[in-house]
């Protein structure tokens, strides 16, 4: 789909200002903020029941609910016990998934030969949408965890490999010029020509895999799972716990994003030149 | 050094190559017969049941029907993310204020899944409408509103100092400067959202839903019929595709009329 394909996004015009200002200036800024939605959202639920609490939960009833799912556990589990499940399956899926696409995308992108072979076989698997494959994974694996590392493969594989080789058809001409006029060849044609040149693109692909990933573990284990954090919304739907369902989606959100920053610092380490800029 | 395009020849005789031996691996699995063929079905077995689809009602309706309740439904939340995204957007871009309140909510909500609205959509809405719209809406609004907001702000400072001083009010310069000028930006998002809409609609329907296509691959899957998920698959691939073309050709129309 289009999503697949993202171009570096432009810098905010408002960036400069922001950034100028001191990092205890910031966390004051943040920590104000939260203070005012915290006010805001105790005054509209809990003092004048503007927002119903059957529909959404008060701030005192989701500190309770996250007190008894850290402390007790809730739905086969404490929360670390369904956040590491599902990080780890995860992590587990997104390494395996990516290293098989950007590997493939990589030889699409350096060779005619296998993209002409290999793309029939892309152009149909590429418009389905991972959230389509769970379905499919349940009538062959079960409610399992093997049905749980295919449906995130398919998701995280098929960004990777449409990133890398773009990557690849992206470097500029006279890099290639020049590895020709060098003679460089074989394995270190791809260490220091082809992997380095596609770099940038590849982690484009990487954080589109990893999120898409993420998604449809959530998904898949909201359809059926025994742990895991799509399991406490799961349950926590059937059992109409509105403060639970919001420690869940606070969960599902402070995962990912915090998997996102790990990657964006893994792409500085091994992008140096690009932190510089 | 990237090589040359291929001679056709040899293009379509590996891309023939590549298509024949999917299929084939693909055929010779459900042949070879270590699982049944509900489980694995062969090509021409999906190709079958999808013909099937087409005339017999299954799970309620004909493949046509939940189709066209999955379009409707696609269309609503799609919708409403662009008629709240576009407007938000150039608001942010125009008044700092509002971008000062709205871009930190929006970007604690954002990093949420869209499917991870299914719980609360279940209980807002139950069964009814409202809950698949909400996490379409939840999956298309970000593109909108973030291009809209980009567009807008990329527009050069001279224009909207002249329609200033020429008097232009607030909403005249919001319609008649920063929107035209983020037109490009918009459509852009447009299509990154339709796609990313289309496919929460389909998570939706898996778990909220009595119709649709994620429906009927929910009831398949139920009843080990692989080759009706398979088709459910494949008609979600295609239309999803289709989506995508038409706002690609909305792209190119727009671009050719700026000459871009």
């Amino acid at each position: 789909m289009s999503a697949a394909v993202e171009t570096t996004p432009k810098a905010a015009p408002a960036a400069p200002s922001r950034a100028s200002r001191s990092p205890a200036a910031r966390l004051g800024a943040v920590a104000l903020t939260l203070a005012i939605v915290l006010a805001l959202w105790h005054l509209l639920t809990a003092v004048t029941g503007i927002i119903s609490p059957a529909r959404f939960p008060t701030p005192a009833e989701v500190g309770a609910a996250l007190q008894q799912i850290a402390i007790e556990g809730y739905s086969n589990g404490r929360l670390h016990e369904h956040v590491l499940r599902s990080v780890l399956l995860v992590t587990m899926g997104f390494v395996v998934a990516a290293t098989a696409g950007v590997l493939l995308g990589l030889a699409m992108g350096a060779s005619r030969a296998v993209e002409a072979f290999v793309n029939p076989i892309f152009l149909v698997l590429r418009p389905i949408p991972p959230l389509a494959w769970i379905p499919l994974a349940i009538v062959w694996l079960g409610l399992g965890d093997a049905a749980k590392m295919m449906v995130i493969f398919v998701s995280a594989f098929v960004p990777s490999v449409i990133n890398s080789y773009t990557g690849v058809r992206q470097i500029d001409k006279p890099i290639f010029e020049a590895a020709a006029m060098l003679d460089v060849k074989g394995l270190r044609y791809w260490r220091e020509v082809l992997i380095p040149g596609a770099l940038p693109s590849i982690f484009t692909g990487l954080r589109l895999s990893l999120q898409a990933s993420w998604t449809t573990l959530v998904a898949a284990e909201l359809v059926g799972a025994v742990t895991g954090l799509g399991q406490i919304l799961n349950q926590a739907a059937q059992d109409i716990y509105p403060a639970m369902i919001l420690v869940g989606m606070i969960s599902v959100a402070l995962c990912g994003w915090l998997m996102t920053v790990g990657l964006g610092w893994l792409e500085k380490r091994v992008m140096p030149w690009k932190a510089l800029s | 050094m990237i090589a040359p395009p291929l001679a056709p020849a040899r293009f379509w005789g590996l891309t023939a190559a590549g298509a024949c031996s999917f299929l084939g691996l693909w055929s010779v699995a459900a042949l070879v017969g270590l699982t049944s063929r509900d489980f694995l079905p062969a090509p021409w077995d999906v190709v079958q049941r999808f013909g099937q689809l087409l005339v017999q009602p299954f799970a309620g309706h004909v493949l046509q029907e939940h189709l066209l309740s999955s379009l409707r439904r696609f269309a609503m939340g799609f919708g409403l993310a662009v008629l709240v995204g576009i407007p938000l957007g150039l608001l942010m871009a125009w008044f700092k204020w509002i971008d000062r309140i709205v871009t930190p909510a929006f970007e604690a909500v954002r990093f949420v899944a869209p499917i991870a609205w299914v719980p609360f959509a279940a209980l807002w809405f139950g069964t009814g409408i409202g809950g698949p719209v909400l996490i379409i809406f939840m999956g298309a609004f970000p593109p909108v509103l973030i291009n809209t907001y980009r567009g807008a702000k990329q527009v050069d400072r001279k224009y909207i100092e002249a329609s200033q001083m020429l008097g232009a009010s607030a909403w005249r310069s919001m319609t008649e400067v920063l929107l035209p000028a983020a037109v490009p930006s918009i459509v852009a998002g447009l299509r990154i959202s339709a796609g990313l809409g289309w496919q929460s609609l389909v998570g939706a329907e898996l778990i909220v839903a009595s119709s649709g296509v994620g429906y009927m691959m929910v009831k398949g899957q139920a009843s080990v019929s692989t080759a009706t998920v398979m088709c459910g698959m494949v008609a979600i691939g295609v239309v999803g595709l289709v989506i995508d073309v038409a706002l690609r050709r909305v792209q190119q129309a727009i671009e050719t009329r700026r000459g871009v």
